[in-house]
């Protein structure tokens, strides 16, 4: 017996609101991207928990394909920390504030 | 049983997830990552998505916290010194975050019951069918992903690369 689906959904608006919490409060760049995992996973379970209680296998298929681009999105916002890093010797986002160093 | 596991997975998730967004050191805060995307892949398996668990573990818990703990040890220096994070505005995020669920919760309770839960899977076939379904019907985004993932790669390299200092 699985639990009800709208437990599902709670516990990932709960997971999401906690990563909106952590976006919007840490000022380090590579505390933000961590927030931002947890909102891409709260979205996931959600995807498969629809995916399992529609009986629709396309729910799991977009759950692949968001977990990829979560990872080419992590891939890329380390490098530019690592850029940011390099060029400022500081990785708090709200002194990014130039495009040109 | 399979409701009590749950019940423990999902506190587990949701309190590594508070330690990532409140811990003060950014290497805890990595690894309170691991432990949220690993309880997640738990559920997954409770929903009978036991490919999405096992690629969960792979990419996620086995490659994005590497790298994170790569980024964190390349943008800080490590000589004993603790690296701490801080926080700044808590209560107007703290609002937010809070309007932000109320709203969800709100819209979840209010159509509560509209899905019927549709029989399991066969979790034999489950794989399988992913795989044709890869294949087939989303042949094309499964194409467009890998040249993104190529892509990525190549400008990560780019990005990273160090420069001459001229």
């Amino acid at each position: 017996m699985t639990p009800p689906l709208t437990w599902f959904l709670l516990l990932s608006a709960a997971l999401f609101s906690v990563g909106t919490y952590g976006l919007l409060t840490r000022r380090n760049a590579i505390a933000i991207l961590l927030s931002i995992e947890i909102m891409a996973n709260a979205v996931n379970i959600n995807l498969v928990a629809f995916s399992r209680c529609l009986g629709d296998l396309a729910g799991q298929v977009f759950t692949l394909f968001a977990i990829s681009l979560t990872v080419a999105e992590v891939v890329i916002g380390l490098a530019i920390v690592v850029l940011l890093y390099r060029d400022r010797d500081d990785v708090r986002a709200d002194l990014a504030d130039r495009m040109r160093g | 049983m399979n409701v009590a596991l749950f019940v423990v997975v999902a506190a587990v998730l949701l309190a590594a997830s508070i330690s990532v967004v409140a811990g003060r050191e950014l290497v805890r805060s990595v690894l309170w990552l691991a432990v949220a995307l690993a309880s997640t892949a738990v559920l997954f398996v409770l929903l009978h998505a036991e490919f999405i668990a096992a690629v969960q573990i792979l990419l996620y818990t086995g490659g994005i916290i590497t790298l994170m703990l790569f980024g964190v040890m390349l943008t800080a220096r490590i000589t004993g010194v603790r690296i701490a994070v801080g926080s700044a505005g808590r209560v107007r995020g703290g609002l937010v975050a809070v309007g932000v669920f109320a709203t969800l919760a709100w819209g979840i309770l209010a159509s509560q019951g509209t899905i019927v839960a549709h029989e399991p899977l066969d979790p034999e076939s489950t794989t399988r069918l992913l795989g044709a379904a890869f294949l087939t019907d989303y042949l094309l985004p499964m194409e467009v992903l890998s040249l993104l993932l190529l892509a990525v790669m190549v400008g990560a390299i780019v990005l990273a690369r160090r420069r001459d200092p001229s």
